[in-house]
């Protein structure tokens, strides 16, 4: 693990209750995780285990009931505020009315970015993200997997070192979307941004990760975190399609999907007896 | 799509909608013709259709021919179709001011609505109650309140009052639909303008207004509508002359001596409409660039 100070997400004891009238879930219990500069880290689980929760705290997209969250050293609010994440959902949520590339400074004119510069940035990421030749279209005329795109190129419009992905391939198909894996590894590794991932495709997670945390629902919890990087695969940035046949990326997965089905494993932590 | 079919789209539209008017002529006059002199009367008493009678149902072209007629038999009166245009022109006027107030008041309601949830709770109720009061019943109130009013050279005329109550229909359908529509943005594009930590002014006018566009348009429509009929029946219960209203009643008083008459200022009325709903169409067709749908997923 790398020193505090360069943590580019550093979680520590966080709980987070929703109360919906009488009831009372409990979404996160007890999460600590620290994303270095420049890694990239997976979250994993099933369906209300609080992966996306968690990432919406990071965000500050939501508070968290106790505990705290540090974003390069500063709360997740002010992190907010100073822009020093970039975001991106299951759904692309590209506004209608404007072009891909209108859509792309959007941020950068909600921030007083003078026109020349949104214009030129737009270029360059439509180029990073190789979409140059649909600038002017509108979102309705690209497919879900450009569509996906643009909203990655947004995110990047103002240079983030954090980027937090909230599924955001879940909505593609299976060809797209290990073509969409290949560029985010390719686009991190240009931009050198440290990524927050959440998925609930065991592939997906190693191929992309230097660590995959793995989750466990009800009450949500960390169950234990697969070190893919250290497993062999080397950098998250350095992975190309020849790792999906790489034998450490199937122990890998294998480790994945064993932590995810509840098996005893060596070395889990916080597994819930039920 | 482009312009060609477009346009073609817009012939057979244009085209049916001249069909469907020629077909009700040609059904009331077939009727006319062929049907029972008495009407037709189901039991003792009720009449499910009309008399046939020349009085009861003049032919649709001895109401159009009214139209080229002198509107009364004074040496230098006005043929019909001017008397309607004038009241027509003068009852649109009227109505376009009352949609303005209606489409303005309706708005900042909304913003209001969707700004504060109290303000939500304790505003949407009235809103919704406002609406069953009969018209009827507040015009003179309108117009007692209003001549009481006085600033500077201001004087407050029965148009004034004409123009409040449709507003009064008028703010209704926009304060609803510019509710519904501003809060139409889905949860993604709300927690991106939050990660952007913009402000909610600034989401207000690069997500909310826009995506309230497809809303707005068929409530700026059928308040034109409301605005219309508010001012037609405003003007008979505040009795204001020179409009469609009063006309339709003077009309109609003449029915007995001259039926193709009482005809005249109700294809006014109609024309009045059409006009209305035509230029919100226009404003549809600027405000298109934001119709767009939501991209596929």
């Amino acid at each position: 693990m790398r020193a505090m100070t360069s943590a580019a997400i550093q979680v520590t004891g966080v709980h987070r209750v929703f109360t919906r009238k009488k009831d009372q879930v409990v979404a996160l219990d007890d999460v600590d995780l620290t994303v270095g500069a420049g890694e990239f880290v997976s979250l994993i689980g099933p369906s209300g285990c609080g992966k996306s929760t968690l990432l919406r705290l990071v965000a500050d997209l939501d508070a968290p009931t106790s505990g705290s969250i540090q974003v390069f050293g500063k709360p997740a609010r002010q992190a907010r505020l100073d822009q020093d994440y970039g975001i991106a959902f299951q759904q692309a949520g590209l506004l209608p009315w404007r072009t891909v590339s209108g859509n792309i400074e959007l941020p950068l004119a909600l921030h007083g970015y003078p026109k020349a510069d949104r214009r030129s940035r737009a270029a360059e990421l439509l180029e990073l993200v190789g979409l140059s030749d649909f600038a002017q279209h509108h979102p309705d005329q690209l497919s879900g997997g450009m569509q996906q795109r643009v909203a990655i190129a947004r995110a990047l419009a103002e240079r983030p070192r954090l980027l937090l992905m909230d599924e955001p391939f879940g909505a593609l198909d299976e060809m797209t979307r290990e073509r969409m894996q290949n560029e985010l590894v390719r686009i991190c590794a240009e931009t050198g941004a440290a990524v927050l991932f959440v998925t609930h495709s065991i592939p997906e997670a190693v191929f992309l990760s230097d660590r995959v945390v793995v989750m466990s629902p009800r009450p949500g919890r960390i169950v234990d975190v697969v070190a893919v990087q250290a497993g062999g695969l080397g950098p998250s940035q350095d992975r190309t399609d020849a790792v999906r046949d790489a034998e450490s990326f199937f122990h890998s997965v294998a480790r994945v999907r064993e932590l995810l089905h509840g098996a005893p494993a060596p070395g889990a932590r916080g597994v819930e007896a039920r | 799509m482009t312009g060609s079919t477009t346009l073609t789209r817009r012939v057979r539209q244009l085209c049916l909608g001249l069909l469907g008017v020629l077909l009700l002529a040609a059904l009331w006059d077939l009727y006319k013709a062929f049907g029972p002199e008495a009407g037709v009367t189901v039991g003792e008493q009720t009449l499910v259709l009309p008399r046939t009678t020349d009085l009861a149902m003049p032919h649709t072209w001895e109401m159009l021919q009214r139209l080229t007629e002198p509107v009364t038999s004074a040496r230098d009166a006005p043929s019909a179709l001017s008397a309607v245009l004038d009241a027509s022109g003068f009852t649109l006027g009227i109505a376009a001011r009352g949609w303005l107030i209606g489409v303005v008041v309706g708005l900042v309601l909304a913003l209001l609505m969707s700004r504060f949830r109290t303000a939500e709770s304790a505003l949407l109720p009235w809103v919704v109650l406002s609406q069953t009061v009969p018209l009827i019943a507040i015009a003179p109130l309108v117009r007692r309140w209003g001549s009481a009013l006085s600033f500077g050279g201001f004087e407050w005329t029965s148009e004034h009052s004409v123009s409040v109550i449709a507003a009064y229909l008028a703010f209704f359908p926009v304060a609803v639909g510019a509710l519904r529509g501003l809060k139409s943005p889905d949860r993604t594009h709300v927690d991106l303008m939050t990660a952007y930590g913009v402000g909610w002014w600034r989401s207000l006018v690069s997500l909310r207004l826009p995506s309230s566009v497809p809303f707005l348009l068929p409530a700026l429509r059928l308040s034109a509508a409301s605005a219309v009929i508010g001012t037609v029946v405003a003007e008979v219960s505040i009795s204001l002359r020179g409009g469609i209203g009063r006309m339709v009643v003077e009309f109609a008083q003449s029915a007995g001596g001259d039926p193709a008459k009482a005809w005249a200022p109700i294809f006014g009325a109609v024309l009045v409409g059409l006009v209305a709903a035509g230029a919100v169409g226009l404003l549809g067709l600027a405000l298109r660039p934001f119709a767009l749908t939501e991209p596929v997923r």
